[in-house]
């Protein structure tokens, strides 16, 4: 603690002037080595270490509390020996019973669950300075803390209780040493100083200022741009409320307020007391030794304990008696007097007794009203008590949660006494302190009881998580040729066919009639064939409104599925903001807006796709189009995926060669993009697989041969098994572009697709120039899914950038099998429209959701550049660099 | 050209029951000229504040001379309190 050089130095007159003289920096910095030493030295001792060092300083407290306390009185002539002699007891017993089983050093707290460990860190040198109102007690709470958690702290007391704490220090230091604690943990300045103080709050080596004091004291900490816990005074007001348990009530201010003679910050200033029982109340104050003053006297206590320029009170009367402030102010009280209470009618500096005041004189304010009370309690509270202490007596909980809200204070007391219950752990559960942290309000940095974990950086070791993943598709997945002859066995009521005009002249309706049970009832509504409008939907709902459905049938492409997923929507939950709904979101598990879930209405949704690219019979997802506002909006929501999906190939018998090959580029693009997309599983993986090689197989032959039924057939599932694979996997960055070029252009989505694929291939399985972040896949695994498809595919090559290169090439040779265009520019689009629309492109295509699932994260230049090889047309297979395609 | 005299290292083990002790010893060799101090450390698990103080003293004799010790074996544990107490800087660490 002391050494002999510095205790050489007690006693020499020091030159500190403006600053301070060499020989005193040396003292200084000599300090600071010792605590240097020591705080690093602590670091390597275990738990076990530290706790075979705290509990026998914990006992030497105890042992010497009575000697302490005397030693503080004698010191102060501040507060009462017996209560002093407690808060020592408090200070050691009461933390320690707190803290002896906590873990501060290592692993102090696991979450399995979470991947989570925090692993305790030694702040290393604490600059503490304890203040004269509980000067023993705060050095041994702030001693035990230290050890606990393995720092080394320069204690800097008040001048005016320099002695008692240093003979604290130095028994806490000398038991600490005795049980292992290293060399220099714990030093004591030889006299305070501000030069001192500000030396040590501004040294590099200082980690942490812990400022238990006066207001300067603490601003003094916090300004020194040093992390800080500056707890400083309060001003803490009592509601008690006309439901109180009276005398229990008066016991505990009584209590509190006397205790140490008021020393204590947390104690009670301003009692508020409601009309009904303030004679009572004060009464019942006066029976237990409590003194009302008379108004003379109040102005007398107003003039004297209180400085009337700052409104502050004065140290004369600090932790003084009520007998010895009323003889030093000239009232006359009885010998046994143990407050002294004071009316006041308003609360700031007009009413100079509504400040603090640590002894015991506490103002007292008759509250008409419940409401009247707790605005004058937020006076209080706001006249320099913002975020300390408040304390309510009442048993009405409504008073107690509007008091709780009412207030700024980092402790709420509740039916007990202020000062002894901001403690914690004497009247209460709250951790036992002599610090009181009181947030922003009072300019510290918490609200907390400073405890040992005040004392700790707490590191987060964390552990790379995996999200839960999903794989959801409707409850029943019919197939094959006839596939519709299942609705035979669906019971409904009433049920309603979405369809358009097309699937009508074809027969398809009357084909889903014939097989639908006798007894049903069937309504047909007839849409337009383009992406479904607001007004659409509204106009659905109220057929199937009229109708009361039980069951809706959507028989056409994507559009006439969506629009009767939203109908839906929106019969069974009227209220639902479509707007709002489509609110964009990163993850869906995370999602900020939730679909409804309560149902006003439930209709079973069937949905019969009649081509073969969308699979929007399996999805999660809605396109509309809101012409109002000149957009599309994309809903997403597994409460959107259809409870059935027949899979019919005579649907798409008929479908033409430019649809099926569209819709077949579709499919295919749907398979690859979730192949490699960052939420893809072994779940999505088999489906997407499974869908890339029928695509390959029997596109080609499908659009060739448009009456072959196994190729219809095989293409129709593999749309759908592509779908069931995006929709728990997602699509990439080839559906953003192919989104933004497609609207634009007025091009066919399954070729808008067509045109970007080759491209997109390539961009992925290159090492891309921004990772996309995803915490479940080990690794940039995009070309290697390539490659296994390639495999899959029977494509060759012994490397994987040759068997990407094979998978483009065989994608190229597939588009041109069914007369996909080779380029963007074969489309009729001059470079310079072109040129003039890439703004409005990059933008739309980087605002589209669909690339945040991509392997790779795609910068807008990039987007850009993916677009212009669009243009230009293919041959990337043949122009890729094989050394840009290496493993990852 | 002048070329340098090679150094010839000499290495003392560090005694982990007199940790102080040992660092004294090889302190009082330090002055004699060629000859490179290294310090192992390997059977050492702890230190403590007069460890520390040696090893200021012994790292200052060194930089006087304009060397440094090098350390040998310094576990991760003391080789966070050297780091923290500003003295890792001051020697050269082998393994």
């Amino acid at each position: 603690m002391l050494t002999t050089e510095t205790r050489q130095r007690r006693g020499r007159t020091l030159p500190v002037t403006n600053g301070l003289s060499e020989d005193r920096i040396a003292y200084l910095e000599g300090l600071l080595s010792q605590a240097r030493r020591a705080a690093a030295v602590f670091t390597q001792y275990t738990q076990e270490d530290v706790d075979r060092i705290v509990k026998p300083m914990v006992v030497a407290g105890l042992e010497h509390a009575q000697h302490l306390a005397r030693l503080a009185v004698e010191e102060t002539k501040l507060g009462v020996l017996e209560d002093k002699a407690l808060k020592n007891m408090v200070a050691t017993e009461f933390v320690y019973n707190y803290v002896k089983d906590k873990r501060t050093v290592g692993a102090i707290r696991e979450f399995p669950e979470r991947g989570l460990v925090e692993v305790a860190e030694p702040i290393g040198i604490i600059f503490s300075l304890t203040p004269i109102t509980n000067p023993t007690s705060t050095v041994l709470f702030k001693c035990i803390m230290a050890i606990k958690t393995r720092n080394a702290v320069i204690f800097s007391p008040h001048p005016g209780a320099w002695a008692c704490c240093f003979e604290t220090v130095k028994i806490m230091y000398e038991t600490a040493l005795k049980h292992g604690a290293p060399e220099g943990v714990f030093t004591c300045l030889e006299s305070h100083d501000l030069e001192d103080n500000a030396y040590l709050m501004h040294h590099k080596d200082v980690g942490l200022i812990d400022a238990t004091g006066g207001p300067g004291v603490v601003k003094a900490a916090y300004s020194s741009g040093k992390p800080a816990l500056g707890v400083g005074p309060g001003n803490t007001p009592v509601y008690l409320e006309k439901t109180a348990d009276l005398s229990m009530a008066v016991v505990d201010i009584l209590t509190s307020k006397t205790f140490d003679n008021g020393t204590i910050c947390a104690s009670e200033q301003t009692v508020v007391i409601d009309d009904e029982i303030y004679d009572r109340a004060l009464n019942k104050f006066v029976e237990l030794g409590a003194h009302v003053c008379d108004e003379t006297e109040t102005k007398i206590l107003e003039r004297t304990v209180i400085d009337p320029k700052t409104g502050c009170m004065q140290p004369m009367a600090v932790g003084q008696s009520a007998t010895d402030i009323a003889r030093m102010i000239g009232i006359s009280v009885k010998p046994d007097s143990k407050l002294l209470i004071a009316r006041i009618y308003g609360v700031g500096i007009k009413h100079p007794l509504s400040a603090e005041k640590l002894f015991p004189v506490l103002a007292v304010y008759r509250a008409k009203s419940a409401d009247e009370a707790l605005k004058v309690c937020v006076d209080v509270n706001h006249a320099g008590g913002l975020g300390h202490t408040a304390v309510v007596f009442s048993r009405n909980e409504e008073i107690i949660r509007r008091f709780s809200e009412a207030m700024n204070a980092g402790r709420i007391i509740v039916n007990s006494p202020g000062s002894v219950g901001a403690f914690g752990g004497v009247y209460n559960d709250m951790v036992p302190t002599l610090s009181f942290g009181c947030g922003t309000g009072g300019g510290n940095s918490t609200t907390d009881n400073v405890n040992v974990y005040h004392y700790l950086n707490i590191k987060r070791v964390a552990r790379r998580t995996q999200a839960h993943m999903w794989f959801r598709i409707p409850n029943q997945i019919y197939f094959n040729l006839n596939a519709a002859q299942n609705l035979r066995n669906i019971k409904s009521v009433s049920t309603v066919i979405v369809t358009n005009l097309a699937m009508e002249q074809v027969g398809h309706v009357d084909v889903v009639r014939r097989n639908l049970p006798p007894q049903t009832l069937v309504h047909v509504l007839v849409i337009p064939d383009a992406e479904p409008e607001v007004k659409t939907v509204m106009q659905g709902v109220e057929v199937l409104n009229v109708h009361n459905a039980d069951q809706i049938i959507a028989l056409g492409g994507g559009s006439v599925i969506d629009a009767a997923k939203i109908m839906k929507l929106k019969y069974e939950s009227p209220d639902a903001d479509l707007q709002e709904l489509a609110a964009p979101f990163m993850d869906i598990r995370k999602r900020v807006v939730e679909y409804p879930t309560e149902k006003v209405k439930r209709a079973r949704l069937i949905a019969i796709s009649t081509t073969s690219g969308t699979g929007s019979e399996v999805t999660p997802f809605a396109v509309l189009s809101d012409k109002s506002a000149g957009r599309k909006v994309t809903l997403a929501d597994y409460s959107l995926t259809p409870d059935v999906a027949i899979v019919d190939p005579q649907f798409v018998m008929s479908m033409p060669r430019g649809l099926t090959a569209d819709t077949g580029i579709d499919c295919l693009t749907h398979a690859l993009e979730a192949a490699v997309s960052i939420y893809a599983s072994p779940y999505t993986d088999s489906n997407a697989m499974q869908a890339i090689r029928l695509a390959f197989k029997y596109l080609p032959i499908a659009y060739e041969h448009p009456r072959d039924e196994e190729a219809r057939s095989m293409m129709h599932n593999a749309a759908c098994i592509a779908a069931i694979a995006f929709s728990n996997a997602a699509v990439g960055v080839n559906h953003a572009l192919a989104h933004a070029f497609g609207a634009r252009f007025g091009v066919a989505h399954g070729r808008a697709n067509a045109l970007l694929l080759p491209h997109v291939i390539a961009y992925n399985a290159a090492v891309p120039s921004k990772f996309m972040p995803s915490p479940n896949q080990r690794g940039y695994v995009a070309h290697k899914k390539y490659a296994a498809i390639a495999d899959l595919l029977g494509l060759g090559g012994s490397t994987i950038p040759e068997k990407v290169a094979r998978l483009i090439t065989a994608v190229e040779s597939l588009l041109d099998q069914v007369a996909a265009p080779r380029s963007i520019g074969e489309l009729g689009i001059s470079v310079e429209e072109f040129e003039r629309a890439m703004p409005d492109l990059s933008k739309i295509a980087f605002d589209d959701p669909s690339w945040r699932s991509n392997p790779r994260m795609p910068l807008v230049k990039e987007l850009v550049e993916l677009f212009w090889c669009a243009y230009r047309g293919r041959g990337v297979a043949r122009s890729i660099d094989s050394s840009q395609q290496q493993t990852v | 050209m002048t070329v340098p005299m090679p150094k010839i290292a000499e290495i003392h083990k560090i005694d982990p029951q007199h940790v102080v002790e040992s660092l004294r010893a090889a302190r009082k060799k330090l002055d004699r000229g060629n000859v490179e101090t290294v310090l192992d450390l390997t059977a050492v698990l702890r230190i403590d504040p007069p460890t520390l103080c040696e090893m200021e003293a012994l790292a200052t004799l060194a930089e006087e001379s304009g060397d440094k010790i090098r350390l040998l074996h310094v576990n991760v544990e003391i080789y966070k309190v050297l780091k923290l107490a500003k003295l890792a800087e001051r020697f050269d660490f082998r393994t």
